[in-house]
């Protein structure tokens, strides 16, 4: 006989062992890093170079794309293909309000952007009037992304677009971006996007101690992101979502609208990307379409199946695995990289179902 | 208001009223235009026509193919209702217009005698207190038995109340009920996706039990059960019968017998035979469409 005891509770958000690792990877991050990047002699075997700092804040805005795309796919079903519109979107916010910092500065002293310059322009486009101020940038590098994803997915999900039809009209929105963001007179700098940029807040970004301030901004986002959407999918909430992947119509009958749930993940899995996006531009230091070209976002899918879907950790450590293993194969075998990216999203699809972290997982469940 | 129009108006009036006579005629309760003009009695569902779903003249065809066609059934609240009919009789076509997810070309739908089911979405539906149970199981496979049973417990079902979502007392009360009642209390953290076929079908059951549902859709729930297993379905039933009300749709005739009160035989569409069981056997049109083809 059971009683009300025997039933499973809440699951906690982080068991002993998970919050360990979690402030393991913080301190890590967030002391560590900076303590051997900025105070350890470049001379010294513990030096941490620029260049990995540079790699590992890149990486880690991808992760966060990775973290986002798995809500979405992972735990919803619905594989999207347009996940670099969002990243890309946040990106360009966050790159108008650079391109305004660096004020006389650009080539042609002109208050101006440059390319603006260029083309001729005698004053702001209006849809640069807010890029002078930092809160207002800060707003908008969450909110347009979370406002297109909001307004599309609203008539996607609504008119019951589902599985390969929603991924191939997420593909077209990023494409149909893409190619707008190219055009010179969308006021976006065309096919040279925004680069070159000089400050931040008034502070000069070429500096060691600001891209390390930016380097552990990202570690946190990263590390805070995780947790919310552990609570997200621990909550009743995730298992609706879960739910919905499983078999819609059982939770349409259950008295739960799929929509709204649909809407909600949708909408802060493209406000993440918008967040990693800016985070990416300060770092990288450019942002042009190409952000957008179908491409890129596959390849957001590809690091989450990779790791393992449905498993937090998975992507996160798909996007370091795949992105660690592209930024040596495009040096040592340049010509390769493409051809590895297309086997190992098809080895992955095959043989590893639930990605690395499943085999891992399996392989200690077989060990035990 | 010109002549032409007075002329429509009389004759939609003269239509509905035929229609409405006909519908008197064809249902056991005399349809539900009886209940015109009383006062509604607070949220509660209006069952002071003795009747729990009323289905008047309801046709529907999909490529010209009429899948419903012209049918009226009503079910008093507490009835078992046993559907049986031949393969592409409208039964499951039927089961999709209650629950709101065909809708129908004419004719109208109503739960007790107030609420207009045609103006509801499928969750709405669920919500307002009918349950359906499909032909092919269908739970969360990747959730755990216990989970799926929580989710379809009757609660506010939004986001933001999913989200600070708690188990109350009560509700652990009847998920205790539920799971001894469907007989899965030792495979409660299993996962739904590795139960055999017939717990599949419990598991759904007792889903559609946690929603507490006035009326329950059930498509060939022993389908895939064994011998065992659709006896104690049969007494599952015959349990909830009055304080639920049943329709069942089955081709396994040892178990309608079982369960049984009043059977009705769908053919083409539209009611062909109702009554007892052995009486709808015995009627040689019954026989014909069975047997004849």
């Amino acid at each position: 006989m059971i009683t009300a005891a025997h039933l499973p509770g809440r699951e906690p958000l982080l068991t002993r062992r998970g919050w360990a690792a979690w402030f393991a990877c913080l301190a890590l991050l967030c002391a560590l890093a900076p303590l051997l990047n900025l105070w350890v002699g470049a001379g010294s075997v513990f030096h941490l170079s620029d260049f990995a700092v540079a790699l590992v804040g890149k990486i880690m805005c991808y992760a966060l794309c990775a973290l986002a795309m798995d809500l979405i796919w992972g735990y919803t079903g619905i594989l999207s293909l347009g996940h670099g519109l969002f990243f890309a979107l946040g990106g360009y916010a966050m790159g108008m309000y650079l391109m305004r910092q660096i004020g006389l500065d650009g080539n042609y002293k002109s208050a101006l952007p440059d390319f603006m310059v260029f083309l001729d322009w005698k004053s702001l486009p209006w849809h640069w009037l807010l890029s002078d101020s930092l809160v207002a940038t800060l707003i908008l590098v969450p909110l347009v992304p979370a406002l297109v994803a909001l307004v599309f997915g609203f008539f996607a999900f609504r008119s019951r677009i589902k599985g390969v039809y929603f991924s191939i009209i997420t593909q077209a929105l990023t494409f149909a971006a893409m190619l707008l963001f190219f055009r010179n007179e969308t006021g976006f700098g065309g096919n040279n996007g925004f680069t070159d940029f000089k400050r931040l807040a008034g502070i000069p970004m070429a500096t060691p101690s600001m891209r390390m301030a930016l380097f552990v901004l990202t570690a946190l986002v990263l590390l805070l992101s995780f947790l919310l959407a552990r609570w997200i999918v621990c909550s009743k909430f995730g298992r609706v979502l879960q739910a919905i992947r499983d078999a819609e119509s059982r939770v349409m009958f259950s008295g739960y609208s799929p929509l709204g749930y649909k809407l909600a993940i949708w909408t802060l899995s493209a406000l993440l990307c918008g967040v990693a996006g800016a985070l990416y531009v300060t770092q990288v230091g450019i942002i042009n379409p190409s952000e957008m070209s179908p491409a890129n976002s596959i390849e957001i899918a590809v690091w989450t199946a990779v790791g393992g879907r449905a498993t937090l950790i998975g992507p996160i450590v798909g996007a370091f695995l795949v992105n660690g293993a592209k930024s040596w194969l495009t040096v040592a075998y340049p010509e390769f990289w493409l051809y590895f990216l297309g086997a190992l999203f098809i080895v992955v699809t095959l043989y590893l179902p639930q990605g690395v972290v499943g085999l891992l997982c399996r392989a200690k469940g077989e060990a035990a | 208001m010109t002549p032409e129009l007075l002329e429509q108006g009389a004759q939609r009036m003269q239509q509905r009223l035929t229609a409405l006579e006909a519908a008197r005629r064809q249902t056991a309760s005399g349809g539900r235009s009886s209940g015109f003009s009383r006062p509604k009695a607070g949220d509660s569902l209006d069952l002071a026509h003795g009747r729990i779903l009323y289905l008047e003249e309801v046709s529907v065809s999909f490529d010209g193919f009429k899948a419903i066609n012209n049918l009226s059934l009503d079910i008093a609240p507490g009835e078992l209702r046993c559907i049986i009919g031949p393969n592409g009789a409208g039964k499951t076509t039927m089961m999709d217009i209650i629950t709101g997810k065909t809708r129908p070309d004419s004719g109208t739908v109503f739960f007790g005698s107030t609420i207009d089911l045609l103006r509801h979405t499928e969750p709405q539906i669920a919500r307002l207190g009918i349950g359906r149970k499909f032909q092919k199981p269908t739970v969360f496979e990747q959730l755990s038995v216990f989970e799926n049973l929580e989710l379809a417990l009757r609660m506010h079902k939004g986001v933001l109340s999913s989200l600070r979502f708690r188990r109350s007392a009560g509700q652990s009360e009847r998920l205790l009920e539920v799971l001894e009642t469907i007989g899965l209390q030792t495979s409660l953290q299993r996962q739904a996706g590795l139960l055999s076929h017939g717990q599949k079908q419990w598991l759904e059951i007792g889903m559609l039990l946690c929603q507490d549902p006035q009326l329950l859709l059930l498509d060939e729930p022993v389908a895939g059960m064994t011998d065992q297993e659709t006896e104690r379905t049969a007494e599952l039933f015959l349990g909830l019968k009055g304080k639920h009300t049943l329709m069942v749709v089955e081709h396994d005739m040892a178990f309608i017998k079982a369960i049984s009160e009043t059977v009705t035989v769908l053919c083409e569409g539209s009611v062909l035979a109702q009554g007892p069981l052995s009486q709808v056997q015995a009627d040689p049109r019954v026989i014909e469409v069975y047997l004849g083809r």
